[in-house]
């Protein structure tokens, strides 16, 4: 069991250490930022010395030197446009995309799970075959298409729910949130449900087919036979049956909505650091663009190592194919 | 194995005197093909949206690149206006007094030409570095397969974006980031099938007769191999198409000279909040059948094409 954390935790660094090599030099070999900085009137020498404050002369090996220097010195830079340490402004906006992202994903089990359930018990009826039709249609939609309309709808046409931004916030043990009071649950309302749509869908066919499978199991069978009610096989035999694959799924998938939530801050007008990138890649802005990569690829490292970890004392059998491997 | 000599199609040829009555593999794909009535109607969808959009010049009332015929006097016009031009705007006008289903229209040319050159590209690629991957096996394969799961275990959207920041705007670029973003679910679907038939025997026999390598690889393993391929394909399409509206529409993809079926959607944007739905609506409505089209025929060709259900 330990040795098997240690080596998943090696992997985990060596492709850390990998991303930041290729979001180096991949981000730095793009046209020169120094032209978005400057205005038309300098004169050469104006522009060599804005070059030279920010590192922009030297070759590009030495600027990586430096980069991987201040790494390790938890200082990714500075923000070219705004003047701020890159990594403070990312981690300053990342409060509200884990707020969003973590909405999202309820939202997501606490509406996918209970349709999936159901369209797997009763695989024949019509409200089943509707779900898994709306699933399929979840799937195909575009995100950013459906919040625009979520907008038009909610927005513009009922007036019920605000459109953008993230509405007043509370701060609980230093962190802000929106989620105290009511006006923030209508702010989040929709971006939330507009970054879960895939979530849901994905949820149904996870729990479709977990149940479809549980419900052929001898266990589920037996339990029947003893004359058990039926709300207590769908509570214990299969909830807990599925929830393992469910949680491991989930939770890889946390990961893919906080990148998607650059799609959703964008359209809802939300603070978080997805909205930042995009304002970042629009004005060449790298070291907010580096440390935007940064700070999702750990976090993506750090869940999937979790993960497997979880899952491995979880289920036996990961572990010891592990081990044989 | 459990189906008998006479309706194997590997054994048929080798029966002697066959009957005039035997499919090729393509004919008896189509036949299990057009059993599905919803897979159908998404085919006819399908080849309708590349029709129009191909013969777009001729249906439409105006070409929109066309500056000349293009009157600002009739910007933002609700559908089914009548405009300075002459014609009814069916869908109404966009911000600058383009008719949006002729916009239309030649934007799901852009959009399909994007998605369906970056998936083939995509697809030759990846298909010819799995199955070199397999072939070779060893270190080679450990590597190749290490930098699959890393860029797999990101999310493509994050990937593309990094890329088109480093790369810029462009319809070249946005292909080659999209190029990028696909090539190693071919590499890994086409590994995993062509490891299976590494093994088999007429892979044995074409060695024991001397054949070179390439050949092996690209005459008798790669034909066996397509078949998955086909399904990525299609799903992958339907991906590119939605991630290139989707760069796009955040100001990353195309640029507006391109205006793609993204582009169009973000320009209607800002009109969204002033009632003026239609701008984004309808963009919005042929991206989604075009989508909603291809996934249909591509979950109907992985059923066909999945030994394991057929009957």
């Amino acid at each position: 069991m330990l040795s098997y954390f240690f080596r998943r935790f090696g992997q985990a660094i060596f492709v850390i250490l990998a991303m930041i090599v290729l979001v180096f030099f991949g981000v730095n070999v793009v046209g020169d930022p120094i032209w978005m900085l400057i205005s038309p009137e300098m004169d050469q020498q104006a522009i060599a010395a804005t070059a030279a404050a920010l590192g922009l002369d030297k070759p590009i090996g030495e600027q990586f030197f430096f980069f991987i220097k201040g790494l390790f010195q938890g200082d990714l830079g500075r923000s070219f446009v705004h003047g701020e340490p890159a990594i403070l402004l990312i981690l300053g906006r990342m409060g509200a995309t884990m707020e969003l992202a973590i909405a999202a994903l309820l939202m997501a089990i606490i509406i996918g799970l209970p349709l999936g359930m159901y369209a797997g018990l009763h695989p024949d009826r019509r409200a089943s075959r509707t779900i898994m039709a709306g699933s399929i249609l979840g799937f195909s939609l575009p995100t950013f298409w459906v919040g625009l309309m979520l907008i038009m709808i909610f927005s513009v046409m009922i007036g019920w729910l605000p459109a953008s931004g993230r509405g007043p916030t509370d701060t609980v043990l230093g962190i802000q949130t929106s989620l105290l009071s009511l006006e923030g649950w209508r702010h989040i309302a929709l971006p939330a449900l507009n970054l879960a749509l895939l979530k849901i869908s994905l949820m149904i066919r996870l729990a479709r087919s977990g149940t479809r499978e549980a419900m052929s199991m001898d266990y589920v069978k037996f339990a029947r036979a003893k004359g058990l009610k039926e709300s207590v096989i769908i509570r214990v035999h299969i909830l807990k049956n599925i929830l393992i694959p469910i949680v491991t799924v989930l939770g890889l998938e946390f990961g893919s909505l906080v990148a998607f939530s650059v799609v959703t801050e964008t359209i809802f007008s939300w603070p978080g650091m997805g909205k930042l990138l995009l304002e970042a890649i629009q004005r060449l802005d790298r070291p907010v663009i580096v440390a935007y990569v940064m700070v999702v690829v750990v976090l993506f490292v750090f869940i999937n190592l979790i993960i497997d970890i979880l899952y491995s004392v979880l289920d036996p059998r990961v572990r010891l194919t592990e081990a044989k491997a | 194995m459990s189906s008998s000599p006479g309706q194997s199609l590997s054994t048929a040829p080798t029966q002697g005197p066959v009957s005039a009555r035997v499919e090729t593999p393509f004919q008896r794909f189509a036949a299990a093909f057009l059993e599905d009535r919803v897979a159908v109607a998404g085919l006819a969808l399908l080849a309708f949206i590349i029709l129009s959009s191909l013969i777009a010049p001729w249906i439409t009332p105006q070409n929109p690149y066309d500056l000349t015929r293009v009157d600002l006097l009739d910007s933002r016009m609700p559908p089914g206006s009548q405009t300075m031009e002459g014609f009814t705007a069916w869908l109404g006008t966009d911000g600058v007094g383009r008719d949006l289903y002729s916009g239309i229209l030649y934007g799901l040319r852009i959009s399909l030409v994007v998605g369906v050159v970056s998936g083939l590209i995509a697809a030759t690629l990846g298909m010819s570095i799995g199955l070199i991957s397999a072939y070779v096996g060893g270190k080679l394969d450990t590597f190749i397969m290490r930098l699959v799961d890393l860029q797999l275990s990101l999310p493509s959207i994050l990937v593309a974006l990094i890329l088109v920041a480093a790369l810029g705007k462009g319809v070249d670029k946005i292909i080659i980031a999209l190029i990028v973003v696909q090539w190693a679910y071919y590499a890994r679907t086409v590994r995993g099938t062509a490891l299976v038939e590494r093994n088999k025997e007429y892979v044995d026999a074409a060695r024991a007769l001397g054949l070179s390598k390439s050949r092996i690889i690209f005459r008798h393993i790669l034909p066996n191999c397509l078949a998955p391929v086909i399904v990525v394909l299609t799903v992958q399409t339907a991906h590119a198409i939605s991630l290139e509206a989707t760069l796009s529409f955040l100001g990353v993809g195309l640029p507006q000279t391109e205006p793609s079926l993204g582009v169009l959607i973000a320009n209607g944007f800002q009109y969204m909040l002033s009632d003026r739905y239609w701008i984004s609506f309808f963009p919005g409505v042929a991206l989604l059948l075009t989508i909603v089209a291809i996934n249909l025929v591509g979950d109907r060709i992985r059923d066909v094409l999945n030994p394991r259900l057929e009957k």
